[in-house]
């Protein structure tokens, strides 16, 4: 160890107490997040095999609900992420060369791919929203055909109503399905087809109060009734695999504005890049997941 | 043991530096805000000591109501709730934590001769996670409770009727688990990266393979239970329908996921434990650790082993036969790195030269209590009689041989062992073994009990074991052994009591320990008790951590030292 001669000499104010070299630190600080990025792909690796699982058990359900995803959209926001990944590499090797000014301009430019990927989201997400396209529970056909809200005669999801499990009486063929005759289908056979677990009671309630105001209403594919059993499923894992996406790319801002108050400051230069390198990597993997996240929800 | 005049300087030993890492700064703040390892290394330790408190108490309300046949003090939803509590403190604030945190912050750095952990800001930040999931999931008790047990098993914990306990609940693990993932990277990559010349990966000591295995554990397990709790809490909160199968969803999948993260969790909890007793076995024996890289090796096969036989905790969830026939093969291989530790341990003793002090007395006290629970395993491994002992008291005594007497006691040697280190006294060994002893006899009388229960079919959880529908004569039976569990986990307790006591007059009219008091090797007994804020004046001497000829024991400094006839390089004790 040369940890006496090197804390009175030759030690910057960036390098910690504890490490001999600024070498021995970046490394340190490298493989941490590396491990850490283990741990990010094991915390969607949850999701994914979710994911399997249920399309193994449901692929009607994907295959219909995938239908009202905008592949449009998804696939802007791809470009824009994969984009954005591109600047942020830039701004790392631009902080490894000490170039301030294209550090600060790649971040910009990363912002900007963020806050646009997060804009369109939100249009994605505002416009299921407003199509009553929520998962579990609260998918209803449509939100304005809602006599109250969910607080207060609502069953709260959870609260000892038990639906039972029956089966879907109506099997439906492969061939109306729209899928390929040679796939095994298993029907879900957990509540009959057109009725959420809480449209149980929903639809009571339209059935006898609300019968005129549905017939009122344009009837969207999801209102129908040969619609899958079961079709929010979709929507759960859809929206619990992208929104926790979309708060690792609302995190990525986090860091990528401290990073830039760090740039603007001049912390960063050719020997102490550490934390413009690291976020960096945690950008890409945000970028890689969505990669994966986007043919698995918007094309198959 | 505590007449000994503390004031008069030892003559002879060396003149102990006035700076330590307890008196370097000084007030409120310089802890609460320290980056010292070893500094956050006793807060974790009062922590987790006080919610082993908290968690004992809970347990000793579910002992009161079970001595004797019908309701004494708890109702049925006062019993379900308390036992959940036990299980959550005991596993996600105690034994998970326990080691790595407390002992691992405070030696692991020292043992690598190394100023502190890689990362001192984020070990500050785990531990203040943890107090944070602490009291989330302490505080459910005020909001409703929790009625599920510790596994929060779907559809209990959707359907229930404490949502406020679950939530709090949920959020508690998924915080809790951050705080073990970065607390795991942070022990990793202080392995990797901070190792002095000289230490090989062959020359650590085996409690740093053990820490390494638990962090590599740590890490790739915990986001899953992460992401499975966030599932919950999202299905409490929004009826989301992943797991509750009243909204299409899939219980036995979050079972999967459950035991995905909870079965290397048991690793989690008993590698450190393991690791702790290569070290107390081999000094206390001052004979040089047997088959060294056999043990090393066995804590990461044990740690790939273990995330590949989740499925052994649901043989009755209906999963598919031929899985079920898979994971109890996978099962018993896992016995095989088991056995090469114990077997190892006992042929260090072999021929050793066996001190019994007390962190001793706990190691053996680990291996009897390790071995029952590791055959007991095996009957729960072995299908067919897995459907007899399935959620019975046979599951509950075999999973406390495992936690309680393998991880906690291994825990307790460690604090033993470490004490002199950490505080800079010596407890009374008298009242130290004599502890030992009524822990080892209530815990066994405690659990070994509950074997017999388990075999004779009564039911976990169950809140009372008579009834119109009971037959007398079983009433009887387990009346009996009941009252005899109830009254050894008292004899337990009243070991623990007993600890509390001496350990906490050591810290006031114990004698000074000297650097080295149990003639360990590696380099934490090379620096002074209490170490200094940088832990090493000068660079420590690095060498096999299990080669004790080097030393000597120095009658008046009441430690070993450097032998007088060899070489003394600077830096050597």
């Amino acid at each position: 160890m040369t940890t006496t001669a090197s804390t009175t000499h030759d030690h910057p104010d960036f390098l910690a107490h504890h490490w001999d070299t600024p070498k021995q630190q970046f490394e340190a600080g490298k493989l941490g997040m590396w491990l850490f990025l283990a741990t990010e792909v094991l915390l969607f690796g949850g999701l994914f095999v979710g994911y399997a699982v249920w399309r193994g058990n449901h692929p009607e359900l994907f295959k219909f609900g995938s239908q009202y995803l905008d592949t449009t959209m998804g696939a802007i926001n791809t470009v824009v992420l994969i984009l954005s990944s591109l600047t942020m590499a830039w701004a790392v090797t631009c902080a490894q060369r000490g170039n301030r000014k294209g550090l600060i301009i790649g971040l910009l430019l990363t912002l900007a791919g963020a806050g646009g990927f997060l804009g369109i989201k939100y249009f994605e997400y505002s416009h299921k929203f407003n199509e009553g396209w929520f998962p579990g529970a609260y998918f209803y056909d449509k939100p304005s055909d809602r006599s109250h809200t969910w607080d207060d005669n609502l069953p709260v999801p959870g609260a000892g109503q038990l639906v039972v499990p029956v089966p879907d009486t109506e099997a439906r063929s492969i061939e109306e399905l729209g899928l390929p005759a040679d796939i095994l289908v298993e029907l879900s056979t957990v509540v009959p087809p057109g009725q959420g677990p809480s449209g149980l009671e929903e639809l009571a309630l339209t059935d006898t109060v609300h019968t005129d105001d549905h017939a009122e209403h344009e009837m969207h594919a999801l209102q129908r009734e040969d619609r899958p059993a079961n079709a929010h499923m979709f929507f759960n894992i859809y929206f619990m695999m992208t929104g926790l996406h979309g708060l690792h790319v609302l995190g990525g801002v986090g860091v990528m504005i401290w990073l830039l108050i760090g740039a603007v400051k001049g912390r960063f230069n050719e020997k102490y890049f550490t934390p413009v390198d690291l976020g960096g990597l945690y950008w890409h993997i945000v970028d890689l997941i969505w990669i994966f996240l986007f043919p698995l929800f918007y094309l198959i | 043991m505590t007449t000994i005049d503390t004031t008069k300087p030892t003559p002879g030993a060396e003149t102990p530096p006035v700076d330590n890492y307890l008196t370097h700064s000084t007030g409120i703040m310089s802890w609460l805000g320290t980056l010292d390892h070893k500094r956050i290394g006793v807060m974790y330790l009062v922590s987790i000591l006080t919610a082993f408190f908290l968690g004992g108490m809970f347990a000793m309300l579910l002992r009161l109501e079970l001595m004797f046949p019908g309701e004494q003090i708890l109702s049925q939803d006062q019993y379900n709730m308390a036992f959940t509590l036990h299980g959550v403190i005991m596993v996600f604030l105690v034994i998970i934590p326990s080691v790595p945190a407390s002992l691992g912050n405070f030696v692991l750095p020292i043992m690598l001769g190394a100023k502190d952990v890689a990362f001192p800001r984020l070990n500050l930040f785990s531990y203040y996670l943890w107090v944070t999931g602490a009291v989330l999931a302490v505080s459910s008790i005020f909001f409703g409770g929790v009625d599920t047990g510790w596994t929060l098993y779907v559809p209990y914990s959707t359907s229930g009727t404490q949502m406020n306990g679950i939530l709090l609940v949920t959020f508690a693990v998924f915080v809790l688990g951050f705080s073990s993932i970065f607390t795991g990277i942070n022990f990793i990559v202080t392995i990797h990266r901070l190792r002095p010349p000289g230490m090989t990966w062959f020359r650590m000591p085996l409690f740093l393979w053990a820490i390494y295995a638990t962090g590599i554990l740590q890490v790739m397990a915990t986001p899953v239970i992460g992401i499975t709790v966030a599932l919950l809490a999202v299905e409490r909160l929004f009826g989301i329908g992943i797991f509750d199968p009243a909204l299409g969803g899939d219980p036995v999948l979050f079972q999967h996921f459950f035991w995905f993260y909870s079965h290397p969790a048991v690793y989690i909890m008993i590698l450190p434990g393991m690791g702790i007793i290569s070290e107390l076995i081999s000094v206390h024996s001052h004979k040089h650790i047997f088959g060294y890289k056999f043990i090393a090796f066995s804590s990461v096969a044990i740690a790939i082993f273990s995330f590949i036989v989740w499925g052994h905790h649901m043989f009755l969830s209906g999963q598919s036969p031929l899985m079920n026939v898979v994971f109890s093969a996978i099962t018993f291989s896992v016995a095989i790195p088991s056995a090469v530790k114990v077997f190892n341990w006992l042929a260090t003793l072999y021929k050793g030269s066996i001190s019994f002090n007390t962190p001793m007395l706990y190691a053996l006290s680990f291996l009897v209590l390790f071995t029952i629970s590791g055959l007991t395993g095996l009957h729960l491994g072995t299908l067919a009689t897995d459907i007899h002992l399935h959620d019975t008291y046979f599951v509950v005594a075999h999973f406390h041989y495992t936690m309680m007497g393998g991880a906690l006691i291994a825990m307790i040697g460690g604090i033993h062992h470490w004490w002199p280190k950490i505080t800079g006294r010596m407890y009374s060994e008298f009242l130290g073994r004599i502890a030992c002893g009524l822990i080892f006899i209530g815990f066994n009388l405690t659990f070994f009990t509950q074997f017999m229960l388990g075999s004779k079919g009564m039911p976990r959880r169950y809140h009372d074991y008579a009834g119109d529908n009971w037959n007398p004569t079983v009433t009887e039976l387990f009346g009996k052994y009941h009252f005899w569990s109830s009254i050894g986990s008292f004899v337990m307790a009243a070991g623990f009591f007993l600890i509390a006591f001496y350990l906490l007059h050591s810290l006031f009219r114990g004698k000074k320990a000297p650097a080295n008091p149990w003639g360990g090797r590696s380099l934490e007994w090379q620096c002074a008790s209490p170490p200094p804020h940088d832990n090493f004046s000068e660079p420590p001497h690095v060498g096999d951590p299990y080669d004790f000829t080097v030393l000597e024991w120095d009658e008046q400094e009441q430690g070993y030292h450097w032998r007088h006839d060899l070489k003394h390089e600077p830096g050597e004790a």
